[in-house]
């Protein structure tokens, strides 16, 4: 290699790594952004009514937990814990009847799959495209003539429905990935059902299982439409709570910001403890 | 349902034409009973979610449809019968129904064009080794992981409202900074309402599409990319040629999924606006029609007019889906 061309190399290496450290910067500014209304939420939530509503920002003022109190019922007695307690317990309900319904049906769809599994696949998906609101009149009538409003098990059967789709296509794409020779050599060996379960298919199962219980959790955790419509005082989830915490008189942005972050926190914890299983999830396992 | 017109022709190959031999050899010896009783063993696991499923969100729809049919308005309970085709007359000259189905449909494609553009820029900055990457990655997940009515209630009063929100706050700093005390101090919700709801929404999806891309960006031979670079490609050439038809199922991915929750948004459109100022979308709309006008017959119309609207999209997208299902199997 001749010396004109090494000198020719080292201006556009340097080029390469300007531009490098450019584009890096662009990625921290474009992150930035996007947290900023959440980092100005957290903010607020810590500021005083008077501050949190002053005009230019007062970024730097005092911080003080006076938000956190009034929404923890300082001010007017009504405590969140009900709600946080409905929600807690329609999430976590609907995601273990989720797990127990579409566990076996994505065994039936993958490891022993039943004719024209694909088709039963696609019905599954079709009933998550069909808006979930053109049904919500019937299932109000048929709560209303069973004593069933403001019930929190309404609310696990209608979320159990809303999540079960998509966990069955999830749960399937992470069954057919255990490999099927070791099926095969599993049976030849005389291994029985539960030996089969538990020493080939568990290993694989268990992280789809953990994404599959995220999503349910969290999707049963935001949803607003049919608990505002289908519960009243006893039943109301979190998100209900929340838009009714909004008053029209008077400072209130601190407390609305504090009762945000409280309720966004499971939320937060979840998805930030398992962001690369986030990513099956969302995708219907069709993303590894 | 929409199923039988997805082409699903072809039994699978792979894994189940392996399988297939020996139940077929077994079932030979037997009589018709043991095949029939090794199909039952086979589709019982599937029964418990498919009746479920069934039960809770496909009856509810044939209720619909014969309560579209009726006249009942739960506030004149005495004026209930038969109502042939009114319900349905009353929703086709409604133009405030007109108005929900443009509006979901401007919204939603809006929403979703420009966060899957905004997604696959952050997702192409992230592809990159820099300083920070993980962190960066994790705040520009956040917005995705604050729960919708949160982030509904954090734009409207934290940051568009007039008199104290971050953006105009921001205006008065600025404006300050240059020594002028007559900041513009535009009200957000009433001049743009619905580019209001869909900047939320925006905020919020970006970070879904953007994951979706990265994943895809992620699974990119990187031994191709290679090979181009030395033969000269251009950093463009690279990204047209070959990162952009490697992303094109998981573009097509991420649309579909966007499209399946943005249309049916409920919490920002209620929160923000209250659907107030043309925002009103098809799922509030019927949602005021049930739950504030109490009538029960033409919010169940408005219901089989959305449901045949999605049937005729879910066709479309459940035919997408359908060769990345296929492009699975054959692999």
């Amino acid at each position: 290699m001749s010396a004109s061309t090494v000198r020719g190399v080292a201006p556009a290496e340097r080029r390469r790594r300007r531009t490098g450290s450019l584009l890096g910067l662009a990625a921290w500014l474009c992150g930035i952004a996007f947290f900023l209304p959440v980092a100005w939420m957290v903010l607020t939530s810590f500021h005083s009514e008077t501050d949190a509503a002053a005009n230019p920002p007062s970024v730097g003022a005092g911080l003080t937990l006076h938000g956190y109190r009034e929404f923890f019922g300082a001010g007017t007695g009504i405590s969140p814990w009900p709600p946080l307690i409905n929600s807690l317990t329609a999430s976590v309900a609907s995601t273990l009847l989720v797990l127990a319904l579409a566990v076996p049906a994505a065994y039936a769809l993958s490891i022993k799959p039943v004719r024209k599994w694909s088709d039963v696949l696609f019905f599954f998906l079709s009933t998550k495209m069909l808006p979930l609101v053109a049904g919500l009149l019937p299932v109000y009538l048929i709560a209303q003539n069973t004593r069933m409003l403001d019930s929190i098990w309404l609310l696990v059967i209608l979320y159990t429905s809303m999540n079960l789709p998509i966990a069955v296509w999830m749960m399937r794409s992470f069954l057919a990935e255990v490999p099927v020779e070791m099926l095969e050599a599993a049976s030849i060996d005389g291994a029985g059902l539960p030996t089969t379960l538990v020493r080939i298919v568990a290993p694989v199962a268990l992280p789809g299982i953990a994404a599959t219980a995220l999503i349910s959790f969290i999707f049963s955790w935001n949803e607003l439409l049919f608990a505002r419509v289908l519960t009243g005082i006893v039943a109301g989830t979190s998100p209900v709570f929340l838009t009714g915490f909004v008053t029209s008189q008077g400072l209130f942005l601190a407390k609305v910001c504090a009762a945000a972050t409280v309720i966004s926190l499971p939320v937060l914890a979840a998805g930030f403890a398992a962001q690369d299983k986030l990513v099956q999830g969302l995708s219907l396992g069709a993303v590894k | 349902m929409p199923t039988k017109s997805v082409e699903t022709r072809d039994e699978p190959g792979g894994r189940s034409d392996t399988r297939r031999p020996s139940g077929a050899t077994r079932s030979r010896g037997g009589a018709g009973t043991a095949r029939r009783a090794a199909g039952w063993a086979r589709r019982a696991p599937l029964l418990p979610a498919l009746v479920f499923l069934v039960v809770v969100t496909q009856l509810p729809f044939v209720a619909t449809v014969v309560i579209s049919f009726t006249r009942w308005n739960a506030l004149a309970p005495d004026n209930k019968g038969f109502a042939a085709l009114d319900n349905y007359k009353a929703v086709f000259t409604d133009p405030a129904m007109r108005s929900a189905i443009w509006t979901t449909v401007l919204l939603t494609v809006t929403v979703v064009l420009v966060s899957l553009v905004l997604g696959l820029g952050l997702a192409l900055l992230l592809d990159r080794r820099f300083w920070g990457r993980g962190v960066v990655r994790t705040m520009l997940i956040t917005p995705f992981l604050v729960v919708p009515v949160a982030a509904a209630l954090l734009w409207k009063h934290a940051l568009y409202n007039a008199s104290y929100g971050l953006i105009n706050g921001t205006l008065t700093w600025v404006w300050k900074l240059f020594g002028s005390a007559d900041p513009p101090q535009p009200d957000w919700m009433t001049a743009s309402p619905l580019a209001a709801v869909e900047v939320s929404l925006i905020w919020q999806w970006t970070p879904f599409m953007m994951l979706i891309l990265l994943a895809g960006l992620q699974s990119r031979p990187a031994d191709a990319v290679e090979a181009a670079r030395v033969d000269g490609a251009s950093a463009f050439d690279v990204f047209r040629y070959l990162t952009l038809p490697h992303l094109r199922r998981y573009l097509e991915l991420a649309a579909l999924l966007g499209t399946v929750y943005v249309v049916q948004n409920f919490d920002a459109v209620f929160t923000i606006t209250s659907g107030g100022l043309g925002t009103a979308n098809l799922p509030y709309t019927i949602y005021q029609t049930f739950y504030q006008a109490h009538d029960y017959g033409r919010a169940s119309a408005q219901g089989v007019v959305v449901v045949v609207c999605s049937l005729l999209v879910a066709t479309f997208a459940l035919r997408t889906v359908s060769s990345l299902l296929r492009e699975e199997v054959t692999r």
